[in-house]
């Protein structure tokens, strides 16, 4: 058997990978992909609770099908607002949408 | 005699206990799978060589033409010409194309179509893995050919390709939709989403107890398989040949292979949901004879596509997505409602599958729907028909 | 065996998630985030969350990156091909996650998990893990399971006025 803690230190991993995506990427897709991989990592550690400490209660699985929902719908939402931005500015890079600044 | 009534279990047997005498337990088992897992990937391949055949010659008849006829009797070799024309012809990667995805697709589009067989039940007790998550398996399954499309579409860097993969995108995501709800209502109604229990559980074949749930997942499943008169993504007249027009030879034959593949997988799945899967006269008694009916009624539903193939135009993209979302939507969501009511009343604890007064409940609700949306339909269609003259209705 | 098979599953895993974030390319790192999705999901089988590797597949593979894949596709400028991938802090940035890794590998190696992290699991995953699934979505977590739904139904909305095209 797989111990938990590997589980956990795969997740550890991915979710730092998707902070590194995130932070770094001068691209908005990029970015969100970055957010994607860091609710995955998340979804790991749900899932390996759920298996090692609680088999017989649902509760890890069922906070993972929310994390996709969620998941789902940021994706949705956030594309919509990229694409938008597309259009109005003809660019998607973080570092030039800074209308906002004084 | 005993032993042909349940041959193909029995031959398995025998086959396990025969390499079971000179091989370990973990040897036998490898071997096992190794063979079953030959057989899945083989039905695509399988599949296209003999429904090339008979599709030509359906729509060869249903236009009033002969169809191949040069290739061995009735041209039943034409697709082995085909295929050796395939093989020897010149791989060409474009010069633009973006190389290790534009070879990666075909690949992944031809294994999605083998990776639908694991669950589909031939017999009794043959099914390559009766998982508890079958009818949801399937589904998955069909988006991995989403990606796989977009993957060629976009790597062949070509405008016709690309305008196919867009095409793709928004056709198999809106008729996912009817798609899984109409599996829903037969998961509902059998209560479990294993492919083989939901057929053990089929008294009556769906197809007269839930008529909605059945047109609804053959459109759906057509439109998700490309077939006319949903072939949008590969519409010769309008985009060439869509989304694998810059693909040649062997790779074009994987292409042709999982469209074949898909198409009889498609038709194996109606089978296992609507039709009774392998259930038939004397199956009790001899179930050797549940995969010639399986293979009957999956041919018979092919028949059907083909036949809708070769009558009906094509759809334009704006008319097939309002199909999707204003009528097959609807149309499922308000069967898996009724269903899910009928279902409540009356139910008794430990119950599999449906009692008979709940399966005529559901005929009547599935007739009503039916009617309800035809009725609609046709006032749409004649609304149109008075702004614009039936011409385009 | 698990181990070994845990071992390349989490290797192909995380090498797909790195290609991610440091692929110049947008679509190939769309397409290498699917290869991560799939890795995911073959995890979760490992588990025996049978239900939860189909949703992946079915939601990640099926659904958010064909969204991720079509915005990219419809902002072709974006994957130009001489961008740079990554803005001026990325030094930086590498030398957190790098740090935050380090310090949460250190945290869930050191703390002691009630099932003995080092062993089995306690007892083996249910046969009707999925019949439980259901039955928890429509009885203690039924208002839970709704907001999720008006959350996809207002994301939904949200995201069609936002993206249309105004005249």
């Amino acid at each position: 058997m797989v111990p938990l803690s590997w589980y956990l230190i795969l997740a550890a991993a991915l979710f730092c990978i998707g902070v590194f995506g995130a932070l770094a990427r001068r691209n908005a897709v990029g970015i969100l992909m970055g957010i994607e991989l860091m609710l995955n990592a998340v979804n790991i550690n749900l899932v390996a609770f759920w298996r090692h400490i609680g088999p017989d209660q649902m509760t890890g699985q069922l906070f993972a099908i929310f994390v996709i929902t969620v998941a789902a719908a940021e994706a949705a939402v956030g594309l919509a607002l990229i694409i938008a931005i597309y259009r109005q500015r003809n660019t998607v890079n973080v570092e030039e949408i800074d209308m906002m600044k004084g | 005699m005993d032993y042909l009534r349940n041959f193909f279990v029995n031959l398995a047997r025998s086959w396990t206990a025969w390499i079971g005498g000179f091989l370990p337990d973990w040897g036998v088992n490898l071997v096992n799978y190794l063979v079953v897992g030959i057989i899945l990937v083989l039905m695509p391949v399988i599949a296209t060589l003999t429904l090339t055949w008979m599709e030509r010659k359906v729509i060869g008849r249903i236009q009033n033409r002969i169809g191949p006829n040069r290739v061995g009797p009735w041209g039943i070799f034409q697709a082995f010409a085909d295929a050796v024309k395939m093989l020897i012809k010149e791989d060409i990667v474009p010069s633009g194309a973006d190389k290790p995805v534009f070879n990666l697709a075909p690949i992944l589009i031809a294994g999605a179509a083998a990776l639908l067989w694991a669950v589909v039940p031939f017999g009794r007790g043959m099914i390559g893995q009766n998982l508890n998550i079958g009818a949801l398996y399937v589904v998955a399954v069909g988006s991995i050919t989403t990606i796989a499309v977009i993957m060629a579409g976009w790597s062949s860097n070509n405008k016709f390709a690309l305008l196919g993969a867009f095409r793709v995108v928004a056709q198999l995501l809106s008729y996912e939709i009817p798609m899984v709800l109409s599996i829903a209502t037969v998961v509902l109604v059998t209560g479990t989403m294993r492919m083989g229990d939901i057929v053990e559980r089929q008294v009556a074949p769906f197809i007269v107890v839930l008529p909605v749930a059945f047109i609804t997942y053959l459109l759906a499943a057509a439109a998700e398989t490309g077939r006319a008169p949903f072939d949008l993504l590969e519409a010769d007249s309008e985009i060439v040949a869509g989304y694998f027009v810059e693909y040649s030879g062997l790779k074009f034959g994987w292409f042709y292979i999982a469209e074949y593949g898909n198409l009889f997988a498609i038709a194996a799945i109606t089978t296992t949901l609507f039709l009774g899967g392998w259930r038939g006269p004397f199956v009790s008694v001899a179930p050797a004879l549940g995969p010639f009916y399986f293979v009957i009624k999956s041919v018979a539903v092919i028949f059907v596509l083909m036949w809708i193939r070769g009558t009906w135009p094509r759809f334009r993209i704006d008319q097939m997505l309002a199909f999707a979302w204003k009528v097959l939507v609807p149309a499922s969501l308000a069967n898996l409602l009724w269903s899910a009511i009928v279902l409540q009343i009356g139910r008794q604890p430990e119950q599999l599958g449906p009692t008979i007064v709940q399966m005529i409940l559901l005929l009547v609700g599935n007739v009503a729907i039916l009617a309800v949306t035809g009725l609609l339909l046709g006032r749409a269609a004649r609304r149109y028909a008075a702004q614009h003259g039936w011409a385009g209705a | 065996m698990q181990q070994a098979i845990f071992i390349i599953l989490a290797l192909l895993t995380l090498g797909a998630a790195l290609m991610t974030v440091i692929t110049r390319n947008l679509l190939r790192a769309a397409l290498w985030l699917v290869a991560t999705f799939f890795g995911i999901a073959a995890i979760f089988i490992l588990l025996r969350a049978e239900f939860l590797a189909v949703a992946q597949i079915l939601v990640y593979v099926g659904a958010i990156s064909t969204l991720i894949i079509f915005a990219i596709m419809l902002s072709r400028g974006i994957m130009d091909p001489d961008q740079v991938r990554f803005n001026g802090q990325w030094g930086v940035v590498g030398g957190f996650a790098a740090l935050l890794f380090v310090v949460l590998a250190v945290i869930v190696t050191r703390v002691p998990w009630p099932a003995a992290a080092g062993g089995a699991p306690v007892g083996d995953a249910p046969a009707d893990a999925i019949a439980r699934l259901g039955a928890a979505f429509v009885g203690p977590y039924a208002i839970p399971f709704e907001v999720a739904s008006v959350l996809l139904v207002v994301a939904m909305i949200g995201a069609i006025i936002i993206a249309r095209e105004r005249e």
